[in-house]
């Protein structure tokens, strides 16, 4: 039988998800004979690869290079599952949404700088207006909540969708 | 003596008396309609909209916590477009403010997280509003998060019709609403208040809390209140 191609991305959130995922414990044994584990954090692809049938994505989209790399990810993945929080709602970088970025730049990196004050302007992705939930900027084919999601959701989820299913999530799952 | 009726909720006959709400009478049935702003003892407000229900012969939805019953009424309270619209309603509630669950003092343990749960809501549809509003600590021993808050006018209704303070109410209008203290004080500084604290135990989410809980640490009971209600006959 022809492998699954699953992928992972980690966004702007804490690597929670990712942590969950990995808290399967022996039942990644059991996803990983029917899935190839193609990019992520867990591996060591460069790229992400250009047929990808499934993607789980953590984390809100809040800068310029989250906004790219999950626009990549939906043209390159038959299904693009928001992993948690974060991907699902914002969540935690989305508190930063109701004050403007120049005001949040000024405190941490002028008023909460001891030394050589000022915001980075070179070398790093500018922040979006908002941190957002995946799904305003991309279709998004299933939403699995949770801060971070129970590893049990994400094998059910994940589990399904190798299978060639959408899961039935229903009440399993919840924000938080 | 009020009158009996009898009305059918999901084809089932139930005996009511007349001036009971479709609530009322379907939980003396033991028949639970869900519901956020709705509080036994405290006169309903009708605010979140999670209770509506079918009325045959009736074009809208129905409130059940304020649409009174009526003999003969046939009621559902459960169907596709019902449970269609209450994801909206939640996905409303959880759009118009900033509501975080994973840094909340009620995490687990707040029914407006739950409500979703049940009701499959995985995501929010419509765009964020993230508005920009204050946390009121300036009373000694509650917070007021205005971020968390649905409006739902429970404490406004305890403090009034309960403790009989009538501290708390809701100032502007429309999308500017607000929970205000002692007409529009910092809530330490409301003359009226006794700090009796029923107004945090009913809080549905983390917008009323007590001061130094941690995350998940706000754990409400409204039990004590519920009884008070009763013995005093409820809401007259």
């Amino acid at each position: 039988m022809k492998k699954v191609k699953l992928a992972t991305i980690w966004l702007d959130g804490c690597s929670g998800c990712h942590m969950s995922l990995l808290d399967m414990d022996e039942a990644l044994a059991a996803v990983l004979r029917k899935a190839d584990l193609v990019y992520g954090p867990l591996v060591d692809a460069q790229s992400f690869p250009e047929d990808v049938d499934v993607t789980l994505v953590e984390g809100a989209v809040s800068s310029e290079d989250d906004l790219e790399k999950v626009r990549l990810v939906r043209r390159n993945s038959r299904v693009v599952v928001a992993l948690g929080d974060c991907a699902t709602t914002g969540n935690v970088p989305a508190m930063r949404n109701p004050i403007p970025v120049r005001e949040i730049l000024e405190r941490v990196y002028v008023e909460g700088a001891d030394e050589q004050p000022g915001a980075p302007a070179q070398g790093v992705p500018k922040l979006l207006k908002h941190a957002l939930p995946i799904h305003e900027v991309i279709p998004v084919d299933l939403h699995v909540p949770g801060c971070p999601p129970g590893a049990q959701a994400i094998l059910d989820a994940v589990g399904a969708l190798l299978d060639g299913r959408m899961p039935e999530l229903g009440t399993k799952v919840k924000f938080g | 003596m009020p009158q009996k009726i009898s009305i059918r909720i999901d084809g089932e006959y139930v005996n009511a008396t007349e001036g009971q709400t479709i609530m009322e009478a379907a939980r003396a049935n033991g028949k639970q309609i869900p519901g956020l702003c709705y509080m036994e003892g405290l006169r309903p407000s009708g605010s979140c909209r999670l209770c509506v229900v079918e009325v045959a012969g009736v074009a809208r939805l129905l409130p059940a916590c304020t649409t009174p019953a009526q003999n003969g009424m046939l009621v559902t309270t459960n169907s596709e477009k019902l449970t269609r619209y209450r994801r909206m309603a939640v996905e409303f509630l959880l759009l118009e403010r900033n509501h975080y669950c994973a840094v909340c003092v009620s995490n687990n343990h707040c029914e407006l997280q739950e409500m979703a749960r049940r009701l499959g809501v995985t995501h929010v549809s419509l765009p964020y509003n993230y508005p920009r509003l204050p946390v009121d600590v300036s009373h000694p021993r509650f917070v007021l998060d205005h971020n968390r808050c649905i409006l739902c006018t429970r404490c406004v209704r305890v403090c009034a019709e309960l403790e009989g303070a009538h501290v708390l109410d809701i100032g502007g209008r429309g999308i500017q609403s607000r929970i205000v203290a002692g007409l529009n004080r910092p809530w330490g500084e409301a003359p009226g208040c006794t700090s009796c604290g029923k107004c945090v135990q009913v809080c549905p989410t983390g917008a009323m809390a007590e001061k130094g809980c941690a995350v998940e640490e706000m754990v409400k009971s409204n039990e004590n209140i519920c009884k008070l209600a009763a013995h005093r006959g409820g809401h007259a």
